[in-house]
């Protein structure tokens, strides 16, 4: 194992950088998608119920046979892993942006209204950092669900660890077929407890002191 | 509290509101909400919209700043027709306070306040200054509480950032929905004097909502009894509400103690007190002993060298003693002359005389309130009430149409 480690380190730190790359950069997109999704949909309540049902159904799909479907429309290569990658990122994120801006207490709103501050204005500058935390929540649950995520994409040769996942389960029982399957899983297990770390972080970082608990 | 129309004297920082044949129909509800209401409010003067639950209090007071749109009608505010103007832009006029204040939770206090003035587009500087100075006109230090978060604060610290935040960009009218319903009695209490204080120091024009009648004696200049669909039951200053409820259903709501209530409107020093017999320390008791027969006085005031008394003694105290002293007695029932005839009467029953002692500037002795005072200035308060005039238009469609009606047929038949 630290053998096949050694021989193919140069390889393995290439997919690794390339499997946090397409989920960060996926997660983000996602992010902006599902808080705007989040903020058109959160006043009405068949609105946000819709949402949440689509959530639900959405998270109960196989990723593989999304990724297998997304072949035809997208082709093979980069293209069809960040549209799986993305939407399944957007589910859970779409949820929690839901909940935390329906969550706000309404006095607080009321009052951002009762003193001149436009619906825009309110949404931007009372609303979302009061459901920041919540969202942020959503966010850490995709980041982890899409760290696996991204490595079946790998299906449709897409970027990153997967790579080495299913290059060595074609193969098992050939020479370090197991060793590489191996190297695969840590390596996304350890980038996503790093990323959760990073979004700890940034929790910290981006959460008033006023709300935090 | 004067009742003379001042309402262009240059003090007076308030605009005056006028809602006018408003109306509000909630979706899928038969009656309406506020039933083609006509209201003046005067410039800086406190108005209270007093009613029970349910009866439309919140809903007109929010249809002046427009977070409610009324249905019909139209809201003047000075010399301005506000019916179609922008509303956020309306609402940045007009201050705005909530129950427990409202504050943004994820915002420091100063970052609270300076909101309205940033929309306005004031330099750093002018709102840094601005909000220092409104810290300190609601009794906070700026230094220890500008930087802090609402959760920092205490139920009655957040209620006055919420106020200040409110008057940040100095609007002329403020508007408060139950403002002090969150806080304990004592707090409550504190709050209501500061903002008593604050209007003396502003004259604003405020609307409050509250459904504690105290509350509404104590802080109006006016008060809108409400009855369902804000039908305007009496509009009239605190006094003549509580000597003439215009009917029943006013009475019911002023509850039992009217003339108690009516106690908290005057202050011991614009009653007649009645005069007393004083002494000095040092002077011989029987000689004082026969000023009191004479002057039919069953008790004798001694007072010290700068007016203060000291000591209160019954004709009985003075026949066992040889000459006055100068020993000060601990717990004379006495009252200042800005107490209010509750307070006045609250000591009184506490003593064992059936009165009070009353002391001017400086605690020098001024004279003896008594039982019968007060009952007489509950009298008289009726009678003075009854006495005062202009008051502003109140109405509801309903009534008005009634006249209009008559008007009508009067005209056409010319
Ligand atoms: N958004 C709304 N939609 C429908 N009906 C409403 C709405 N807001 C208030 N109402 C109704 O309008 C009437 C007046 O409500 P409002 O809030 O003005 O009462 P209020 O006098 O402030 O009562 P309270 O003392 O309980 O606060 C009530 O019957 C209420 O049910
Ligand atoms: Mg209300």
């Amino acid at each position: 194992m630290w053998d096949f480690v050694q021989s193919h380190f140069d390889q393995i730190v290439f997919s690794s950088w390339q499997h946090a790359s397409l989920v960060v950069q996926c997660l983000a997109l996602a992010t902006l998608l599902a808080v705007g999704i989040g903020a058109l949909v959160y006043r009405s309540r068949s609105a946000s119920s819709a949402a949440n049902t689509i959530t639900t159904i959405g998270l109960t799909i196989p990723a593989f046979a999304l990724v297998g479907l997304a072949i035809t429309p997208l082709g093979f290569g980069v293209p069809p892993a960040v549209a799986v990658v993305t939407f399944f990122a957007i589910l859970p994120i779409l949820r929690n942006t839901v909940v935390g801006l329906t969550g706000v207490d309404p006095g607080i709103v009321e009052s951002a209204r009762g003193i001149g501050m436009s619906r825009l204005r309110t949404l931007l500058q009372v609303e979302l950092p009061l459901a920041w935390p919540v969202i942020l929540g959503g966010i850490r649950v995709s980041g982890q669900m899409v760290m696996g995520i991204a490595a079946v994409a790998a299906y449709v040769l897409g970027p990153g660890l997967g790579g080495l996942i299913f290059s060595g389960l074609s193969r098992l029982g050939g020479a370090n077929s197991l060793e590489s399957v191996l190297t695969g899983l840590i390596g996304v297990v350890i980038l996503a407890l790093i990323l959760d770390l990073v979004l700890i972080g940034l929790g910290r970082l981006t959460t008033s002191r006023g709300i935090r608990v | 509290m004067s009742e003379t129309t001042t309402s262009d004297a240059p003090n007076i920082s308030g605009k005056s509101i006028l809602i006018e044949g408003v109306t509000k129909r909630y979706p899928g509800q038969k009656s309406p909400a506020v039933d083609g209401i006509t209201l003046e409010i005067p410039a800086g003067k406190i108005v209270m919209l007093v009613g029970p639950s349910g009866c439309g209090k919140t809903t007109t007071l929010k249809m002046i700043n427009r977070l409610i749109e009324p249905t019909e009608g139209r809201i003047v505010l000075g010399d301005e027709d506000v019916t179609d103007i922008d509303g956020d832009e309306l609402r940045r006029r007009i201050g705005y306070v909530i129950q427990a204040g409202g504050l943004f939770p994820h915002l420091t206090v100063a970052a609270n306040i300076s909101i309205v003035p940033k929309m306005l587009g004031w330099d750093k500087k002018r709102i840094a200054d601005r909000v220092d100075e409104l810290l300190e006109l609601v009794s906070l230090d700026p230094a220890d509480y500008r930087d802090r978060y609402p959760k920092e604060l205490s139920g009655g610290q957040q209620q006055r950032v919420g106020v200040a935040r409110a008057l940040a960009a100095d609007p002329p009218v403020l508007l408060m929905d139950e403002p002090f319903g969150a806080v304990d009695p004592i707090t409550r209490q504190r709050l209501q004097d500061e903002l008593l204080r604050i209007q003396e120091e502003l004259q604003k024009t405020i609307v409050i909502v509250t459904h504690d009648f105290d509350e509404a004696v104590k802080l109006g200049d006016w008060i809108v009894v409400f009855s369902d669909g804000a039908h305007i039951v009496q509009y009239d200053t605190p006094e003549r509400i509580l000597a003439e409820p215009a009917n029943e259903f006013v009475e019911n709501f002023i509850g039992s103690g009217a003339g108690l209530k009516q106690l908290t409107l005057r202050r011991v020093g614009e009653v007649e007190l009645a005069d007393a017999v004083t002494a000095r320390p040092g002077e011989v008791a029987s000689e004082v002993l026969a000023r009191a027969v004479a002057a039919k006085h069953n008790h004798v005031v001694v007072v010290d060298e700068r007016e203060r008394p000291i000591q209160w003694l019954t004709r009985r105290q003075l026949t066992r003693l040889e000459k006055i002293t100068a020993v000060r007695e601990a717990h004379l029932p006495v009252v200042g002359h800005r107490a209010t005839l509750n307070d006045a009467l609250d000591t009184m029953l506490v003593s064992s005389a059936g009165a009070a002692l009353v002391t001017g500037k400086r605690d020098r002795f001024l004279g003896v309130i008594d039982v019968e005072t007060v009952m007489e200035a509950i009298t008289s308060a009726r009678a003075s009430a009854a006495a005062s005039a202009d008051t502003p238009t109140g109405t509801n469609s309903g009534e008005v149409s009634i006249i209009a009606e008559s008007d009508l047929t009067e005209s056409s038949a010319v």
